[in-house]
């Protein structure tokens, strides 16, 4: 089959050294960031985007995917012995995995976690290379009515499907469709909502957006919060080995796990979170210990890990071939294409195999420097969660105004991140989610562009978004995805979705 | 460790922040029709023109504003944690004085007052100490970044003695 071939060239591609290196930097960086908890991945490639203006396109993207994995293995490693999960996908993990901790079994708990991850990842990223020239094929017949009613979809499920509140889902995503707006008309040329100020002509920069609401956001939170006392690390005390009756119990959770998260991040409806959840509940159900869940049972550990790493491997499937980020991540990881003249979509395979494949392949070997870096290596991440609150806080606002100002070193700059990082506290605080408001500024003007070429070719008829069939079940997807919630919260079974919320990653 | 400089201020009333952002969101609103409605209409031969994306933005601006003042009213609005205001003033301080010296005194010394000033909001409240510190640790920073990869960082006296 000629996947074969792609992903042996892309091996090649991401077996050169520098790409190596660079792959190695990622998933370093990655582990240590998703390490320490309040930053997610989202943050970590939102501050690195602009430090890697000065590198090749290939080598940075390979940077970010390597991030992207490595957060997601970190995260695990926070909500096991600190039970404050680093990323929201790892709610789950700190369950059943902090339990096991206190209970001393904190080795296997971290070992069953990064096999885990290892499993799902490897296999999900496997059915990526081969789901992907099947979805390019299907996305040649899209034309820009389809492409809307994928957009729109993708609004709704990130922004009002899930979540404990449809209005604040949806003012989160209006806030950054309007933030969408400012700067140069890509049609027309004209200047919208910049005031007469130059600095917005361009337009917001995602970066700045992304690392404020994250960075800045987050850490007033968590400053306003005041001192709630001292959080305990749990020591890693006795082997990092599981027994063989460890083995046997993760084995099928790992697959499971997989099966469940990789189609949950390929479809456009948000984030790793549900995955896991889900799989949590599988596990639950399908146990032969129902008395050791809640007490730290493996099983779930086992599953929600697996399905976590395979729904981040599944949220690249309609990254790469649609061009459509459904999450935070993905949506930074979209800015940097673009901050190298890269459309991600169908095209891209065609114009620059080389650089989609090797970006493929070179998650598969990230995969590898994953699990030997989060095994033997573990103690060294461990150290990080040892870091006092105030140096790290400082820290992660040194970094992120470091990126902003690499950028662009103005005073206009540092104030739009000064205000939308006081946005981002004020929205936590109001239990506004974030990632729709970085989704719906990147996606905003892509989603306009679409529309309005649409209406073009009808000349102004606006039935035709609904008479293509492709379109209109996409469109009658979304409706429901918007509806259904509704109707839920209405009956009082909102708990459900809000533990399902898709917060940032 | 943290103290905080004003006494934790609950917010009782939900109604009045929902009133509030309805309130905003109306003006945004109002603020995109104003501005929009200045642009001519090349709208072309299809009725779309870089003016259609906004209003459409606007209007559903103006729902979710009557739909967030519905809420408050009814008083099911997001329910919140009290918040303490001392270490977010900290941290804005630090943010604004990084913000204005930038450009006057260089990235070391700009960032080492923000790094201080965050600290100071988690509770570290020794500045003659922590000031250093964060200078000392931006230093570094600058020169891995501005000297090693090549990042544009303004450099200020302190850099200057330096480089």
């Amino acid at each position: 089959m000629a996947t074969f071939e792609f992903l042996l060239q892309g091996l090649l591609v991401a077996a050169q050294p520098m790409n190596l290196l660079y792959a190695l930097i990622g998933v370093t960086l990655g582990t240590a960031v998703g390490v320490l908890p309040g930053i997610g991945p989202a943050l970590t490639v939102a501050l690195l985007l602009p430090v890697t203006y000065q590198l090749d396109p290939g080598g940075s993207l390979i940077m970010f995917a390597g991030i992207y994995y490595g957060g997601m293995y970190g995260g695990s490693t926070t909500s096991i012995l600190l039970n404050t999960p680093g990323e929201s996908a790892s709610i789950v993990t700190a369950l059943e995995g902090n339990k096991m901790a206190r209970a001393g079994r904190g080795g296997p708990a971290l070992a069953t976690a990064a096999i885990g991850s290892f499993v799902a990842g490897l296999i999900a990223t496997l059915a990526l290379a081969f789901i992907a020239p099947f979805i390019v094929k299907l996305a040649l017949v899209f034309g820009p009515r389809e492409y809307f009613a994928l957009m729109v979809l993708a609004f709704v499920t990130v922004s009002s499907a899930f979540g404990d509140s449809t209005l604040r889902g949806l003012t989160s995503l209006f806030v950054g469709l309007t933030l969408a707006c400012i700067g140069i008309d890509q049609l027309t040329g004209q200047a919208r909502l910049s005031f007469g100020v130059p600095d917005l002509l361009d337009g917001i920069e995602v970066t700045t957006l992304a690392v404020a609401m994250f960075a800045i956001g987050e850490t007033l939170y968590i400053a306003a919060q005041g001192d709630k006392g001292p959080e305990t690390v749990e020591a890693v005390r006795g082997s990092v080995w599981m027994s063989a009756m460890d083995w046997a119990r993760s084995w099928k959770p790992w697959l499971r796990g997989t099966f469940i998260g990789f189609p949950i991040g390929a479809m456009p409806a948000g984030g790793a979170e549900i995955g896991t959840f889900l799989s949590y509940a599988a596990e639950k159900r399908l146990t032969k210990h129902p008395e050791e869940f809640g007490n730290g049972a493996i099983e779930g550990v086992a599953g929600p890990e697996a399905a976590n790493n395979a729904s981040a491997a599944g949220t690249l499937v309609p990254l790469l071939t649609l061009g459509l980020p459904t999450t935070a991540t993905a949506a930074i990881m979209l800015a940097g294409f673009q901050q190298y003249g890269l459309q991600p979509g169908p095209l891209l395979f065609a114009t620059n195999p080389q650089l989609v494949w090797g970006l493929i392949a070179s998650l598969l070997i990230a995969n590898f420097m994953l699990l030997v870096l989060n095994l033997p290596l573990i103690g060294l991440w461990v150290k990080l969660l040892t870091i006092p609150k105030p140096w790290l806080y400082a820290g992660i606002l040194l970094f992120a105004t470091l990126g902003t100002i690499g950028a662009n070193p103005s005073v206009f700059e540092l104030g739009m991140l000064l205000a939308f990082g006081l946005l981002g506290y004020v929205m936590r605080v109001f239990g506004y989610p974030i990632a729709p408001v970085v989704v719906g500024l990147i996606l905003g003007p892509l989603a306009e562009q679409q529309l309005r070429r649409a209406l073009s070719i009808s000349q102004g008829d606006v039935t035709v978004l609904f008479t293509s069939p492709i379109a209109a079940v996409l469109l009658v997807i979304a409706a429901l995805a918007f509806i259904v919630p509704l109707i839920l919260r209405a009956r009082g079974r909102g708990e459900v979705l809000a533990q399902l919320a898709a917060s940032e990653d | 460790m943290n103290k905080g400089n004003t006494p934790s201020v609950e917010t009782r009333r939900p109604d009045r922040a929902a009133l509030i952002i309805a309130a905003v969101l109306a003006v945004i609103a109002g603020v995109i029709f104003w501005d929009v409605s200045r642009l001519t209409g090349l709208a072309g031969y299809s009725q779309v023109g870089p003016t259609t994306v906004p209003y459409v933005i606007a209007c559903c601006l103006i729902g979710l504003a009557i739909w967030t003042a519905a809420e408050g009213i009814r008083g099911d609005f997001a329910e919140r944690e009290p918040q303490q205001f001392g270490p977010v003033i900290w941290i804005v301080a630090g943010l604004a004085a990084q913000m204005l010296l930038l450009n006057i005194l260089g990235f070391s010394i700009a960032t080492g007052i923000l790094f201080a000033l965050t600290a100071g909001g988690f509770g570290k409240r020794r500045l003659w100490l922590t000031i250093p510190i964060g200078i000392a640790f931006s230093f570094f920073v600058w020169v891995i970044f501005a000297k090693l990869l090549q990042l544009s960082l303004p450099a200020g006296p302190f850099e200057r003695l330096f480089f």
